[in-house]
């Protein structure tokens, strides 16, 4: 009886040794949890959430004080999958849709080189020096618009990031209500619809053998 | 049911069955009877700079250059890339977004060429008669140079695709000159035509790749094109290495992994390449300019392109410069018919519709299809899936294209993966069977485009987070760094008392004298001028923008100006 009470206290205690000793030893730096959010928002730093920048908001919802539906960029998709990561209910965002990626663009003609938007930018994406035409680099910008308002001659816009060939995506197609009058262009898929084709069922017959 | 072998011709090569797949009315002697006729040169060619899959060629040549057939126009940029050339020579014209053969219709960028109708060549790389004795890495960059694209459609640069790494050695190299498309006959007809070429160019591939064997899949509708290939195999003495295998005309056995099951009953993993299992499939097209590269030292300029359809008065195929305008195609058939409804590049079943013929023709472009209305009829409104399952019978690539279906519709992206879409080659067979007429295809190709957008998204975002963090810090280390000399200056002040300031004072001012001094009073007043002329303007229009927003609440011009400048001095 002594013998099994034994073994098991023993092992108890070598197994809570083991997990006290792993919590030291392997401790996460950093807190996952604001980690994982982290990474489901859009990075454009762009602080409509209220905070400065990304990782800031995504800190104040790991510790409760934010609420998931505060990232504009984000729109809807960004709410809804921080409402899955944390298990919360969904709530209400402002605007649907996330709005259009957008890109900052430098009027050459106004810009006085004043390094103010340069110093505005949360990712480096504007290059230039005193008393030199500034650039943005589109490769970088967020299209964030933080750089907009500190421009004293007002010479930053932001425009949609042009759609392009490797940036199309194919639309979502329209369901066109069932049991109605088709009111629109033919075969909208452009499928061909030939009315003969055969499914193809078991092995080829001898119509199928190739003439040798 | 799939292991159920047969045997093919003469040969006795046994064949296997993939899944599904469909006999479809074939609509190849529309085109295919009369020998494909060289397209006169048109006026003007438009070359898009980007006719591969991977990084868009940069163009190397300016507006008003004079350029030769066959000269580099565009460089290629980074490993997965492929140059592009001049498919005649004349000059230059511009270079500026033009509509290319893309289903959305958007324009990219094309340098155009104004021909002179002269067709004259450039000087040429030379010829690699002796490629037995030359490496298998300079026959891959010549293929390179030379602008070669998987011409059966995917368009993938194939120097990259002939170097499939160490690991996975190629053993069977698979020639793909099935054209199980409907209506599609320009392989056809290049086998008919070019076997002796073709062959050359698998001679010629199976050597870089040092593989053992290699198939050529012919479906039995094109007997024709069966034998020439025969004898073209034969002729050169290759019946060991090369063996031409008629296969049975079932859609889509041109699918690469179809195809790959037919001939060797191997299945390629999912999310996998053929590479993977020791296999490699090219296009016969793809042989013959392998052939024309390396053998004559000539670039991928021109192909031959299938125009059909009962939409035009003339269909056949036409040997065709690359950058000519679909339109000259169409015209070269006789032109459209009065009941020519609808326009597709491809074929018609993983061919995409398009608005316009004002497109050139590139390397991957295959077919110009002018459907009538009595070819494509209306399938009617998608009605709701009855959950028959035709379309799982169908799918050569074993899908549950019902369930695809139902994630693609609700738009949830990760399950319509965790379902395969990415292995779903759009050819549309289930569509073709739906009862419903849902247009699956579509669906499936909304969300395999939005999956990738949603990709790059991300790593756009993690590259942002990126960036912002390496910005964080650098502005902390200058923080740290400010601090850091501040205290300095703190602990050596006191030492250092009043005659070190002065002399420090005198200095300063002498420095601003200097600077000053280099540049012309007026100079600097007039930048000033102009400086405080932009302001002003700025306030301007930032008042009548604010005007024009809200007439009603916007503040006296003075309030707003006296704003402006407060917010100018505290920034
Ligand atoms: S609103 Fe969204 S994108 Fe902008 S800083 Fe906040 S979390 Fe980042
Ligand atoms: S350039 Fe302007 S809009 Fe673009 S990321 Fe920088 S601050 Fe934002
Ligand atoms: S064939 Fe059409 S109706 Fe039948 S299960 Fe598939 S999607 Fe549904
Ligand atoms: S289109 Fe895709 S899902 Fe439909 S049958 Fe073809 S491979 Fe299968």
């Amino acid at each position: 009886m002594l013998i099994p009470i034994a073994a098991i206290a023993a092992l108890a205690s070598l197994f809570g040794l083991l997990l006290g000793y792993s919590a030291i030893r392997f401790r996460v730096e950093g807190d996952p949890i604001a980690d994982q959010i982290d990474a489901l928002l859009p990075q454009s730093q762009c602080g409509q959430c209220g905070y400065p920048g990304c990782r800031p908001y995504a800190e104040a919802v790991a510790a409760g004080e934010a609420e998931i539906n505060g990232c504009a960029p984000g729109g809807e998709a960004t709410m809804l999958a921080l409402a899955d990561l944390l298990g919360r209910e969904p709530v209400e965002v402002d605007a649907q849709a996330a709005p259009p990626a957008m890109v900052a663009i430098v009027d050459e003609q106004a810009c006085i080189g004043c390094t103010k938007c340069l110093q505005a930018c949360p990712v480096d994406a504007i290059v230039g020096a005193a008393k030199q035409l500034h650039g943005i680099i589109a490769s970088e910008c967020t299209g964030c618009g933080l750089c907009i308002d500190p421009c004293p001659v007002d010479c930053i816009h932001l425009e949609p990031v042009p759609e392009t060939t490797a940036t199309w995506k194919w639309p979502y197609p329209v369901p066109r209500p069932t049991r109605q009058p088709v009111n629109q262009s033919a075969n909208p898929s452009g499928q061909w619809q030939p009315q003969a084709a055969v499914p193809d069922v078991g092995p080829p017959d001898d119509a199928h053998r190739p003439a040798a | 049911m799939n292991f159920i072998p047969f045997h093919a011709g003469s040969r006795q090569r046994k064949l296997w069955q993939f899944h599904g797949g469909l006999h479809l009315p074939d609509e190849k002697t529309l085109s295919n009877t009369e020998p494909a006729a060289p397209l006169p040169l048109p006026s003007q060619l438009v070359i898009p700079l980007q006719q591969h899959i991977g990084t868009p060629a940069r163009a190397c040549v300016a507006v008003g250059d004079r350029v030769r057939t066959g000269q580099v126009i565009g460089e290629p940029q980074g490993p997965v890339s492929a140059p592009v050339h001049a498919s005649t020579s004349g000059v230059v014209t511009a270079i500026e977004p033009r509509a290319v053969p893309h289903p959305s219709g958007l324009q990219a960028p094309c340098v155009i060429i104004d021909a002179d109708g002269l067709d004259q060549w450039a000087e040429l790389p030379p010829p690699i008669p002796a490629f037995k004795q030359t490496a298998a890495d300079d026959l891959r960059q010549r293929i390179r140079q030379s602008g070669i694209v998987g011409m059966g459609g995917a368009s993938f640069p194939a120097d990259v695709k002939l170097a499939p790494g160490g690991e996975h050695p190629v053993e069977t190299l698979i020639i793909n000159g099935a054209e199980c498309e409907p209506y599609i006959t320009c392989d056809d007809r290049l086998m008919r035509e070019h076997a002796a070429d073709i062959i050359d160019g698998v001679h010629i591939m199976l050597h870089i790749l040092d593989a053992r064997r290699c198939l050529v899949g012919i479906e039995d509708n094109k007997p024709e094109a069966i034998a020439a290939m025969r004898q073209a195999v034969s002729a050169a003495g290759l019946e060991r290495l090369i063996e031409v295998v008629c296969i049975p005309t079932l859609y889509p056995s041109g699918g690469e992994k179809q195809l790959i099951r037919i001939l060797t009953g191997k299945e390629v993993p999912s999310h996998d390449i053929p590479a993977r299992i020791g296999l490699l499939v090219q296009n016969v097209g793809t042989a013959m300019a392998v052939a024309d590269a390396v053998l004559r030292g000539r670039p991928l300029i021109e192909r031959l392109v299938t125009v059909s359809g009962r939409g035009v008065a003339h269909p056949r195929n036409f040997r065709v410069r690359i950058g000519t305008p679909a339109a000259a195609l169409v015209a070269a058939s006789g032109g459209y018919r009065p009941d020519q409804a609808r326009l597709v590049i491809g074929g018609p079943m993983m061919g995409y519709a398009v608005e316009s013929d004002a497109i050139p023709v590139t390397k991957s472009l295959n077919c110009v299809l002018a459907l009538t209305s009595a070819e494509s009829p209306d399938p009617g409104p998608a009605q709701p899936c009855i959950r028959c399952g035709r379309c799982a019978e169908v799918c050569p690539a074993r899908l549950l294209p019902q369930q695809l279906y139902w994630h693609a519709r609700a738009k949830d992206l990760d399950k319509v993966q965790d379902y395969n879409l990415f292995d779903c080659i759009e050819c549309g067979c289930c569509a073709l069977v739906c009862p419903s007429h849902i247009p699956l295809v579509q669906y499936y190709r909304y969300a395999k485009t939005e999956s990738w957008a949603r990709e790059r998204e991300k790593q756009a975002a993690e590259h942002a987070r990126q960036r912002h963090a390496a910005r964080e810090a650098r502005l902390q280390r200058l923080e740290r760094e400010r601090q850091a000399r501040l205290r300095q200056k703190k602990a050596a002040a006191p030492a250092k008392a009043t005659a070190a300031g002065a002399k420090a004072g005198a200095r300063t001012g002498a420095k601003t004298g200097a600077v000053a001094g280099t540049k012309t009073a007026s100079q600097h007043a007039d930048r000033q001028a102009a400086i405080e002329a932009a302001r002003k303007r700025a306030a301007e229009r930032r008042q009548a923008k604010a005007a024009t927003a809200d007439p009603a609440a916007s503040p006296p011009p003075t309030a707003n100006a006296g704003q402006e400048t407060n917010a100018g001095e505290t920034r």
